[in-house]
């Protein structure tokens, strides 16, 4: 398969491996030594980085100049972008400047509501939706032209991802919403984390049937549960979230000191059933203030060393 | 319609209390409807406002006037020869009111006595909900005629998002997901191909982006 940007994670899904990607969350400062720390936790382990922006709209280091710093580290940032925060000049800007750092991987998102963060009474933008983000990053991309129209001196080349939700309603929607992203020109997704796997499963041969994971790179979005508190949590306040209650008894089942290895090892065994699952090519770990359980994850499944691929 | 609610009596109060002499101004149209500001709110807003300043020693006189609209040139020339007996008017109109009141009377304090929300319909009575921002370029025809700028909490012109859940909204598990109210209306038409259409980009310069609005009609100018 050829590839279109110099995106070492583009480069990876090409050849056909599985791909790693897992991210990590910016600090509410501006001391740079934790993404510098957490990115040499998970260096080894995954080929890509998202850094999330702005995420759950508590305000935090931008996404962009903590992309920079793993980009200076030598390491492969994946630069995630709300629509809620930016006019269509910021993100043409903002995609410029990451470019300029040749950040090549982008997700492009709508972001969670403002309501739910600590800014809860500013106002959202939502001048473009995250499909009309894909189409924007692709035109400036393979035409090399502005919304407005003028040439772009020197492109950003950048693989373009979005993010899924197999487990949101209405279902019958969520592929033919898939079907419409890959439209608007997305070439990986990172799904939701997946605990209901049976819906994962379906959700992913009703893909397969319509031909779309012929078109797109799936990784499947994984999450390690540290306690039952967690999954409960997830189940009933993160929105969108599908966490059964067998994993919910499950974890529940186990003493407390010895739950976060239970999660653990139901991150394991997904990624274990997943592998195998046509049209699943690669994970994404989010291990969320959890970056050093990454490796123990990766290496448990068969996924390390991580493949290198010639630049 | 225009909705509105009322403000806290203590915020009128407080915009007021150094007068004499007050002149509550309802409007018949669309705060009537919603009962926020119509005659029957003049009136009760009159009788609260009376006992607080008796209340509290204080001699203020407040009169009643109720016009038919109080977005329409004629009808605020209604009051011209009265408006002079009163040092501030409190006008229980929609901002519209309120802001051509003022415009009007350029000398006269004029104060709110509503906030105004939405444009919306009576779901029923005591309930008004959101259908509309008036964006200046309708898209129902395209959304099954169900619009998710107004309705969506995203105004995703793609939707629904991640965060829609057994019909409802991420940020409110009472309110409906307006995407979900897209798909089961494609549905019932029988148009479900048309949710894979790709809504390109919006031109909002017809929404508030692009700076106070006009409509000019030259056909029916005068």
């Amino acid at each position: 398969m050829t590839t279109k940007t110099p995106s070492k994670l583009e480069q990876i899904l090409a050849a056909g491996h599985l791909a790693v990607t897992s991210e990590v969350g910016p600090p509410r400062g501006s001391n740079p030594k934790h993404i510098e720390e957490k990115g040499h936790l998970i260096k080894d382990y995954v080929d890509a980085i998202n850094i999330t922006d702005n995420q759950t709209s508590v305000t935090r280091m931008c996404s962009l100049a903590a992309c920079i710093r793993l980009k200076l580290m030598g390491l492969e940032p994946v630069l995630q972008m709300v629509t809620r925060d930016r006019n269509r000049i910021a993100i043409q800007s903002d995609i410029l400047g990451a470019a300029s750092f040749d950040i090549h991987n982008i997700l492009c998102l709508s972001g969670d509501h403002q309501s739910f963060g600590d800014c809860a009474t500013g106002q959202n933008v939502h001048d473009i939706d995250s499909m009309q983000l894909i189409q924007t990053v692709r035109r400036m991309r393979d035409e090399g032209k502005f919304l407005g129209g003028a040439d772009i001196d020197r492109p950003p080349q950048m693989f373009v991802g979005a993010a899924e939700n197999p487990f949101a309603d209405p279902f019958e929607i969520r592929v033919p919403r898939l079907a419409k992203k890959i439209a608007a020109g997305v070439e990986f997704i990172q799904t939701q984390c997946i605990y209901n796997l049976d819906k994962f499963e379906l959700w992913i041969k009703l893909a397969r049937e319509r031909g779309l994971t012929e078109k797109v790179h799936i990784l499947a979005g994984v999450t390690p549960l540290k306690s039952v508190g967690m999954a409960r949590y997830m189940k009933n306040r993160v929105p969108g979230m599908d966490v059964p209650d067998d994993v919910i008894k499950r974890m529940a089942g186990i003493p407390k000191e010895k739950q976060p290895q239970e999660g653990i090892d139901i991150c394991v065994e997904t990624i274990e059933r997943l592998k195998s699952v046509e049209g699943v090519h690669g994970f994404h770990i989010m291990a969320i203030e959890w970056e050093e359980k990454v490796a123990e994850i990766v290496e448990r499944t068969g996924l390390y060393p991580r493949p290198v691929v010639g630049n | 319609m225009i909705v509105a609610d009322k403000k806290p009596i203590e915020e009128i109060i407080q915009q007021v209390e150094a007068y004499r002499n007050v002149l509550i101004l309802g409007c018949n149209e669309c705060v009537t409807v919603c009962e926020a500001g119509g005659k029957k709110e003049v009136g009760i807003l009159a009788s609260a406002l009376r006992m607080y300043f008796i209340n509290n020693g204080k001699d203020m006189r407040i009169d009643e006037i109720t016009l038919e609209r109080q977005c329409d040139h004629e009808y605020l020339e209604e009051i011209r020869d009265r408006i002079d007996k009163y040092d501030a008017v409190i006008s229980l109109a929609c901002g519209v009111g309120v802001q051509f009141m003022a415009e009007k009377y350029l000398s006269k304090p004029i104060y709110p006595g509503v906030n105004t929300c939405f444009l919306g319909v009576t779901d029923k009575r005591g309930l008004w909900t959101e259908r509309c921002q008036a964006c200046g370029q309708c898209i129902l025809a395209n959304t099954a005629g169900i619009c998710p700028i107004s309705r969506c909490a995203k105004r995703i012109l793609n939707g629904p998002c991640g965060g829609s859940s057994k019909g409802k909204c991420e940020i409110n598990k009472d309110l409906d997901c307006a995407w979900q109210l897209i798909v089961d209306r494609l549905k019932a038409l029988g148009r479900m191909d048309d949710y894979e259409k790709l809504f390109s980009i919006k031109d909002w310069s017809t929404d508030r982006a692009g700076g106070p609005r006009k409509v000019v009609r030259e056909d029916v100018q005068i």
